[in-house]
Parts: structure tokens; sequence; C-alpha cells
């Protein structure tokens, strides 16, 4: 951890006081941490909790009561709970996931391959959505009640409505079968150069992109609008200061927190939509890994993934906060 | 409130609304065709015959497309409002209670919010068995948590006005706080609430069946059509793209009655914001 946990009592007593923007930070990370280790007994022991035995479910019509205790003992789901949590826990906080009851195979080496896949994925539908929607967002507001303003925001309330696999298939029907400029399936490989694989996920890219770029823009225009519409800015124009220099010295600061905000709460948005938009374009990644292991209740690797995924999402909200703070004087100088 | 003052935009909603539930409602007389029956070929084209086409086991694809709405409407509809009921009575159980009651709610609300819908929802599913019962459950308890965020904040709002303390001091009791003095001074954030979480189930009920998690087949539902149909799209049949577009129209008429609502809302409060 920190320097000042080895300190003496004393000095732990005033490192609030002296460091107090650190302290803050420091306080959003622990609660991220206990945040965590909740959200991984919430998976682990919420499943044990519900009702629904694997071992029958798995064996299905051939569910002997004598093959449902072998395979109950096979799999170790005949000792207690909580010593399979903390084994679980300890392995998970290694690296090391178990195996997978369906393949067999360990679950750490499949993740890893495909956790970088998806990263693949959401890292280029983020750097081209953030600016896109920010923009569009700015562009929004300053055309406000205007036709520019109209359509936006009528194209992006039906953007929000559209189901993330219709997108995907209308792209795939449009662009690879009636155009044949797009590959389908988005199938990557080891071997394949960097090159080939940026074609190959153009498709669910831009489905990521239209997925996210609505919501984000328009919590984008709604950040900057209550920006715009508080009594400084009204005073910055009353005293005659230009638009541009109003919007520069006294909009821009104060929108930074909202925007960041919105950002990072759409990128944690793009961890889930990896999910569906992987599993519509065959795309080897986390999303369909967990999809699949969910099918047939392969619970080492369900609970895994959705660790993983709950850790992004929980990391990522984390930030967007340790920004706000950063961004915000009063927040940083706490009285 | 006039009818010439709804926009025509909120109409256009109101009607496609009113229309998917009339087919619903009204399926077995509508439908040319029965739910699960064989009439033709596999992934024939759109004729006078087959108003849609049939899809991949050569049922009809308009008479799937109805009954399929009775389900998903049905699904979406019962996990809303059990989503609603959960999460107000809860909320506003914390916001008239306070102290440690709404400590350990909003906590745990926070936890489970901390982890993806979605993702939540395909740990859960992954243990308990499929039917459509524990299905509309789960949907509902993970959107609740939305519900409760909500309807804490307002709740809140309402719960410090006078009139709250004036019943509580005539000796009312927590109930009749919740249903008598706050429920009806929060209905008008709540419906357009009702409306956004509508279309959220919606949505991810279709995502949950295009998953091959949610209803199962043969029942007929808008997001396993698009599952079922899904391998015509490479030979350039679009029989998958019907329920899609059938789901996306229905969230967007959704979508338009809720904008609305919110606008509205907004200018009753009389705020400055437009937004």
């Amino acid at each position: 951890m920190t320097d000042s946990d080895t300190d003496k009592l004393p000095a732990l007593l005033g490192f609030p006081k002296r460091y107090p923007f650190l302290t803050l930070i420091l306080q959003r990370l622990g609660l991220s941490v206990i945040l965590l280790f909740a959200v991984s007994v919430l998976i682990f022991a919420g499943v044990e909790a519900l009702p629904g035995d694997f071992a029958s479910t798995y064996l299905g019509q051939s569910a002997t009561p004598q093959a449902v205790a072998n395979i109950r003992q096979d799999l170790g789901l005949d000792r207690p709970v909580t010593t399979r949590y903390f084994e679980w826990l300890g392995g998970a906080l290694h690296g090391d996931f178990g195996t997978s009851w369906a393949s067999k195979q360990s679950v750490t080496e499949q993740i890893g391959r495909r956790l970088g896949n998806s990263l693949f994925l959401a890292f280029f539908a983020a750097i081209i959505s953030v600016p896109l929607a920010v923009g569009l967002g700015m562009l929004a507001v300053f055309y406000r009640n205007r036709f520019p303003d109209r359509l936006i925001n009528v194209i992006s309330l039906a953007a929000i409505s559209l189901p993330e696999f219709f997108i995907g298939y209308l792209l795939i029907l449009f662009f690879s079968v009636n155009l044949g400029i797009a590959t389908f399936p988005a199938t990557v490989y080891d071997t394949m150069s960097f090159g080939e694989r940026l074609s190959a996920i153009a498709l669910p890219t831009a489905t990521l992109v239209l997925v996210v770029l609505a919501h984000m823009m328009r919590m984008t225009r709604a950040a900057i609008l209550s920006v715009m519409s508080s009594a400084y800015m009204e005073t910055a124009e009353l005293k005659g200061l230009s638009a541009f220099n109003a919007i520069v010295k006294h909009a821009a600061p104060n929108a930074i927190a909202p925007i960041v905000n919105v950002v990072a709460l759409n990128l944690a948005y793009l961890v889930v939509g990896v999910v569906v938009v992987e599993v519509v374009f065959v795309y080897p990644g986390m999303g369909q890994y967990m999809v699949d292991a969910v099918t047939v209740r392969d619970m080492p690797v369900v609970q895994a993934c959705g660790l993983i995924f709950a850790a992004f999402y929980i990391l990522l909200n984390m930030l967007a906060d340790i920004i706000a703070i950063a961004a915000n004087p009063r927040l940083r100088h706490p009285r | 409130m006039r009818m010439k003052d709804i926009p025509l935009s909120a109409w256009i909603g109101i009607i496609g609304i009113l229309l998917a539930f009339f087919l619903a409602i009204f399926a077995p007389l509508i439908a040319p065709y029965g739910e699960r029956e064989v009439v033709g070929e596999i992934w024939e084209q759109m004729s006078s015959q087959y108003l849609l086409g049939t899809d991949n086991l050569g049922r009809d694809l308009l008479s799937r497309m109805i009954y399929g709405a009775r389900t998903t409407l049905f699904v979406a509809l019962a996990a809303s409002v059990l989503s609603f009921s959960i999460g107000i009575f809860l909320s506003f159980t914390a916001a008239v209670t306070r102290g440690i009651v709404d400590q350990v709610l909003s906590r745990f609300n926070d936890l489970m919010m901390s982890v993806p819908t979605l993702i939540f929802a395909l740990v859960v599913l992954a243990v308990l068995p499929q039917n459509i019962w524990i299905l509309i459950t789960v949907m509902a308890v993970l959107d609740s948590t939305r519900v409760f965020r909500l309807g804490r904040a307002v709740a809140l709002d309402v719960a410090v006005m006078e009139f709250v303390e004036a019943a509580r001091l005539r000796g009312e009791g927590s109930m009749w706080i919740i249903f008598r003095e706050i429920l009806p001074n929060t209905l008008s954030p709540l419906l357009a609430e009702f409306g956004l979480r509508f279309a959220f189930s919606i949505l991810f009920l279709s995502t949950l069946s295009f998953l091959g998690l949610g209803i199962q087949p043969p029942a007929a539902d808008w997001g396993g059509m698009v599952k079922d149909n899904k391998d015509g799209i490479i030979f350039g049949i679009p029989a998958a793209l019907i329920p899609g577009g059938a789901i996306a129209a229905l969230a967007i008429c959704v979508n338009l009655v809720v904008d609305w609502l919110l606008r509205r809302t907004s200018s009753l409060k009389g705020g400055r914001g437009d937004a």
C-alpha cells in the first residue's frame, strides 16, 4: 500500500490534512477494492445460493443419484462453500481461474488469448467514438434548438433504440453481402498481420461505435447544456465576453468533469456491448467465450469472465470519479 | 391536458405501441398460420401467400412475428411492472425511514449496480433453470436497481416537504406516507421512467433471447427469431432483419413517448435548462 500505512499514528492523522487530494484518491481506490471484493462474493456466493444443481443439469436425462454424486465429487462441489470461495479467490488473485468443466482446459489460458482480442476491438471502437461523440455533442449545443440539433436529437433517439445485433446484421447484409467490401465472419488468428486484423474488425468496430455514439453524444450535450445554462455563463455574456472566450474560460473547465464522466461511463458500456457484437460477428473474444460457457453451464468460466468484466467496469467508473475530483477545485481542496 | 397538446412524435409513438398491443392481444385471430406450423419451404421469398416469407424451418414469418409480439410484450411488460413495484417500494421505504435501513438498501443497491446488467444476468442465468417466470424475475430484480436510484432521489425531495411532516405529526404510518403522500406527488417523473424501463426491457429481453438465454424455442419471440434466422444473412436473406426491425421500431415508439413525458415533466418544474 502507501507509505502512510507504515507511519506512526500522529503522522497518519495529519496525512488527510496535509494531502487532501491524495487522501480522496486513496479513499476512492480503497472503495473500489472493497467493491471488487464484494462483487467477487456476489458472483461466487450468489451463484451458490441460487437453486439449481449443475450436476443434474449437466447430466440431463441420465442423472441417477450415483452419477450426480460422482460428478459433484469430481468437480469438488461436495466441499464447504467458504473453502471453495477462498480457494477460488486466492487463485483468481494469482491469475489462476481453475479449469473449465466443459473442455477441461485452463480458463486463464483461454481468457488470456481472448481478452487481448476483446480489448483490441474495444480500443478501436473507443478511439473513434469518443472524439466523434464529444464533437457532435458540442455541435448540437452550438446549434441548440435549431435544425442540426433537432436532426442529431432525432437520429440519436432512434439509434439508442436499435438493438446491437440489428445494427450488426444490417451492416453485414449491406457491406459484406451486397457490396462485398467487408469480411464476415470477423475471425482473427494469431498468424494474421496487423493490417489484416484491422480489416477483419472493421464491421464489429463500426457496430460498437454506432451503439455507444448516440448515448455518449446525448449525455455530452446534456452535460454541456447544464453548464451553459448556469448563472455564471449568463454573467459572462452580460459583461460582454465573446462567446469563444466565455466557453474557453468559463464553460470548458466546468464541463470537463461531466464530459469525462460521460466518456468513462460509455467506455464501461462498451465492455458490455462487446458481448453481443462478438456473438454477432463470431469474433473470438471474451464475450463469446462467456456466452458459450453460460449455455453449457460451465461455471468456472462464467465466474471468471463475470469477475473480469465487472473489474473493468468498476475500474473505469473509478477512473471517472478520480478525474472528476482532479478537475474540480472544490473537491480537490475540501473545507 | 388537451389532445392537441400532444406533439406529432408522441402520437407516432402512441399509435405504434397500440398497434403492437393490438397484434399481441388478437394474435390467434389475425395470424394467417399457426405459431409453430411448418407451412412451406425454408426461407421462401415474400409472396401473396406468405406476406413476409418463411423462416429457417419453413414457418410463416408474419404469423410468428404476430405471436412473437405476444411473448415479447408480455415478458417485457411483466418484467418492468415487477421491477417498478420492487424498486419503488424499497426506494420509498428507504427515503421515508432513513437511517440504517436506507444505508443498507442504498449500499446494496450500489453493489448490484457495480456489475453490468447483462454480465450479471449471464452469471445468474447460467445457474438457474430456463423458465419464463425465472427470466422475468431476473430481469425485474436487475432492473429494479435503476428504479431504486431514481425513486430514492425523487422521494427524498418530497419527503422533506411540509405536508409530509404534517402527516407524520398527525400520526400516519410509513405505509400511508409512502402511498398517500409521496407516490401521488412523484407520479410524473416515475411515469417517464417506467417508459424508459419498458423500452430497456424490450431490448434486454431481445438481447438475451438472441444470445439463446431468453425465451426458449419453439415459442416465438422477436429476439429469438433473429437468432433463428441469422444464418440466412450470409445468403442475402433478410428474414432476420424483420424481427430485428420490429424490436427497433417498438423501442423507438416507446422512446418517443418517453421523450415527450420527460419534456412535460421538466417544463412542469419550471427549470431553466432545456436538457
